[in-house]
């Protein structure tokens, strides 16, 4: 029984095979009735869009239904119940969990208690190995991920997709800038992990100093909750914003990722651009959501 | 009289055991943390001795430890390598030193740490205990990724 529950948990060879498959998929190469007469229970005590309906799309995709819980106050654990109770008992009406819980650790938890695969669609500020996947999908869909230079901008302390996408592109031959307001830098002791894997990453103040030489900008939420007041967010967040002005000192092939939500981080006209790639992004989280669940379930 | 004060400090700090163990060469001031570690409290009923700061020929000060009528387990004595890699374990049978080993220092540690992260699944009430990697950063929770540096004592359940 394999379970995904960090992005730690693929070598390159494991993640190159797993996009592979995505590509394939992509290309309507697959088998629709591939996963019929299976259940996935879709377990999100978060918020989610894109992730839970992505999941839900691809287990539709390949034949197969879901079960869902869509918070903590919609199941028993609104009563007290432990996520290891709650997991024993799903994991005896489906074939396969995927879930998104608050706390660190959560999908480790579940794994555990689990007789079923799991799969982590994000687990408090720790993983979200989906997301990665997807992520390094669409920079595939442009570029090969190696020999590139990747800018990870906003808030770098608390998002986890920047870390998830970090240790990822450690695999590979890339140089990992980082732009992010005093406070929000990449946890030191995660910078230390990739420094001892032999990346190379600069920290820069200013982003028009270094658009030129991007490859790939990773743009994330910087929230409006870590900083004392509104001017101090808007302050902040105006310096790390990405415009058409500044796009145009970028390389032609330069594409901008974003996980989405996006608040104020990215000027909507950018969306016209040939470098937006971010809703392609996150339509690329069904194929690669397909290919995670043949993986686990098949 | 010179005699008589050598004499006192050649001595015994804490009588001899019968049967048990005795955790020697603990690094200095560490012998509490060490009955922490070990998971011995005031409800304990064998007799438990503690010297700390004694002087020591190999090293500035050591502590010991002698706990009477209870052999500690290899799993029980290398947690003990966390705090204090030096520390040596004597099993005591009839006053003689049955056996004599070292401490190592474990690759897992269990139920032994709180998680610092306070949105660690382990800090609630679910039915698991703490989990760590011993690496050499320091220890690594299995659960979150968040990496304990430095001394641990402070973190000890």
């Amino acid at each position: 029984m394999q379970h995904i529950i960090s992005i730690g948990d693929f070598d390159r060879d494991a993640i190159d095979r797993l996009l592979d498959h995505a590509g394939q998929i992509d290309k309507k190469q697959f088998d629709a009735h591939a996963l019929e007469g299976k259940i996935l229970a879709v377990l999100f005590f978060e918020p989610s869009t894109r992730t839970r309906l992505s999941f839900e799309s691809a287990i539709a995709r390949l034949g197969g239904t879901s079960v869902s819980v869509g918070s903590m106050e919609a199941c028993s654990m609104a009563k007290g119940e432990t996520l290891a109770d709650t997991i024993r008992v799903v994991s005896g009406y489906a074939d396969a969990i995927v879930i998104r819980h608050p706390r660190e650790g959560a999908a480790r938890l579940a794994a555990e208690f689990s007789t079923v695969p799991v799969i982590n669609a994000g687990d408090g500020a720790g993983q979200h190995p989906s997301q990665t996947l997807l992520d390094l999908y669409t920079i595939r869909q442009s570029m090969p991920i190696d020999g590139t230079d990747v800018a990870l901008i906003g808030d770098l302390r608390y998002g986890r997709t920047a870390h998830s996408l970090a240790s990822a592109l450690s695999l590979y031959d890339v140089r990992l800038h980082t732009l992010c307001p005093t406070g929000l830098e990449l946890p030191a002791t995660l910078a230390e992990r990739l420094a001892e894997k032999g990346m190379e990453i600069i920290a820069h103040d200013s982003i028009d100093e270094i658009i030129g030489d991007m490859d790939v900008l990773y743009v994330t939420r910087i929230q409006r909750e870590r900083f004392p007041d509104s001017a101090s967010y808007f302050n902040v967040t105006s310096s790390y914003r990405i415009s058409p002005e500044l796009l145009a000192g970028a390389k032609d092939n330069l594409i901008v990722l974003h996980p989405l939500p996006r608040v104020d981080e990215i000027d909507p006209r950018v969306d016209a651009s040939p470098h937006a790639k971010y809703f392609e992004q996150s339509h690329n989280g069904v194929p690669v959501r397909m290919a995670m669940l043949m993986q686990v379930m098949q | 009289m010179k005699g008589a004060e050598n004499d006192e400090n050649q001595g015994l700090l804490v009588r001899r055991i019968k049967n048990g163990t005795v955790i020697d060469h603990i690094d200095g001031g560490r012998a509490l943390n060490v009955v922490k570690i070990l998971g011995i409290t005031g409800t304990t009923q064998e007799a438990l001795s503690i010297a700390t700061n004694v002087p020591s020929r190999n090293m500035d000060k050591k502590d010991i430890v002698k706990l009477a009528n209870r052999e500690l387990s290899k799993e029980e004595v290398d947690r003990i390598a966390l705090i204090s890699p030096r520390a040596t374990i004597n099993i005591i049978r009839n006053f003689r030193v049955f056996e004599k080993k070292g401490v190592e220092i474990p690759s897992v540690v269990e139920g032994l740490v709180r998680c610092p992260n306070p949105g660690c699944i382990t800090n609630t009430n679910e039915p698991i205990k703490s989990r760590f990697e011993v690496q050499p950063r320091g220890l690594h929770c299995v659960y979150c990724d968040w990496v304990i540096t430095g001394d641990i004592t402070g973190h000890i359940l």
